[in-house]
């Protein structure tokens, strides 16, 4: 063994190829354990007409996208206009989630306030939003107090969930949807979901 | 999400302090025996101290998924009070605690337990310091084992240079004062 020496030279680079294939990674994207599995169910009342509640098996038979967004998160204002652009084209209906509207503004304090006193304070500011920003959505429903965020697995707003026609999530996006984004990851895996069936 | 990023790391701080603040607080009022009532320090401590004592062990064992580093019960996120409340609520309806760690773990994963299971994706996690520390004493015992012999080896003298090793040591000593007297060189 003359090349003894190079041992803990070739140590070194699989060391670094680790730490260094460790860094491509972003440890904030938690795979869901949803992927493969039926999107929980739930109804919730309508953006547009809150005395009219939305249930998931309305959307059977489509694939559609799931966009929980917020008009308190700053993130979503990047990629509001994406989603705009995307239901411009008709390249695939989004259903929003309005994820606690104001309970998870961290700008207001909601102790004590009355259900229907923060619903409809939720209306409000949902809508304004929506009309200063334009409304990509099919509709919007209102997760009030983010019971159905939980049940998704949300953890962070914005976050958009690909569901197929079965009704089963088929794939998570964490974070903005961005241009590229849209391009490299999501339009292909719709094109994918779609052509399964 | 990096906005988002920046607003959390400015909480976070924050938060830090509403913690110490909490616990500060939370254990005094547990002292007496009194769920902390204050709505300035706890927003929803059961009345229950015992279900407050599960809801806390449990949440001890829950990971954050906002800071990802706290577990929901050290952590003051949003979603952390919410898990916290999902947790209460369930135990209170009479779930055992596997059941609401089921729940958890269905909706965000196994990253959520600070005690991952064990399966074939995390038996890496589980067995590779024992196989480390196991390989590596019984390399380095190896290792020690075949030094020692080698040692041995190159001391093994063949019987001819154990001879004049004999001679040379016998000689040493009475040559070397010999050397020394004029006589012995005539």
């Amino acid at each position: 063994m003359k090349a003894k020496f190079l041992v803990p030279l070739l140590l070194f680079f699989a060391l670094a190829a680790f730490l260094g294939f460790g860094l491509t990674l972003n440890p904030r994207e938690v795979p869901s354990p949803l992927i493969g599995k039926p999107a929980p169910e739930f109804t919730l009342a309508r953006l547009d007409q809150p005395e009219q509640r939305f249930a998931l098996e309305e959307m059977r038979g489509e694939v559609w996208l799931l966009n929980v967004w917020a008009s308190w998160c700053v993130a979503c204002r990047e990629e509001h206009p994406v989603l705009v652009r995307m239901a411009q084209q008709k390249l695939v209906p989004i259903v929003g989630l309005n994820y606690k509207e104001v309970r998870g503004d961290g700008a207001l304090n909601v102790r004590g306030m009355a259900l229907d006193t923060e619903t409809d304070l939720a209306i409000q500011r949902a809508r304004r939003w929506l009309t200063d920003h334009g409304d990509p959505y099919v509709l919007s429903v209102l997760d009030i107090d983010g019971r159905v965020g939980i049940d998704f697995g949300v953890y962070g707003v914005p976050e958009t969930f690909l569901i197929d026609r079965e009704g089963k999530i088929r794939y998570k996006h964490i974070g903005p949807i961005t241009p590229e984004v849209l391009k490299q990851v999501l339009l292909p895996k719709i094109e994918e979901v779609r052509r399964a069936g | 999400m990096p906005a988002d990023h920046y607003k959390e790391f400015a909480l976070r701080t924050l938060r830090l302090a509403a913690c110490a603040l909490m616990f500060a607080g939370g254990q005094s009022a547990w002292a007496e025996g009194q769920p902390a009532s204050d709505p300035g320090l706890a927003p929803t401590v059961a009345a229950d101290l015992a279900l407050e004592a599960d809801v806390m062990e449990l949440s001890h064992k829950l990971r954050c998924l906002v800071c990802q580093n706290q577990s929901i019960a050290e952590s003051n996120a949003p979603l952390a009070v919410d898990l916290r409340d999902q947790v209460r609520e369930q135990l209170a309806a009479g779930n055992s605690k596997q059941d609401v760690i089921d729940y958890v773990v269905a909706r965000y994963g196994d990253f959520v337990l600070y005690q991952p299971p064990f399966r074939a994706s995390t038996a890496v996690l589980w067995v590779g310091p024992a196989l480390l520390l196991f390989g590596g004493a019984g390399w380095l015992a190896w290792r020690l084992r075949r030094r020692q012999e080698e040692v041995a080896a190159d001391h093994g003298l063949s019987a001819a240079e154990r001879e004049r090793a004999r001679v040379l040591l016998a000689g040493a000593d009475e040559a070397a004062p010999k050397s020394e007297s004029p006589e012995s060189r005539s």
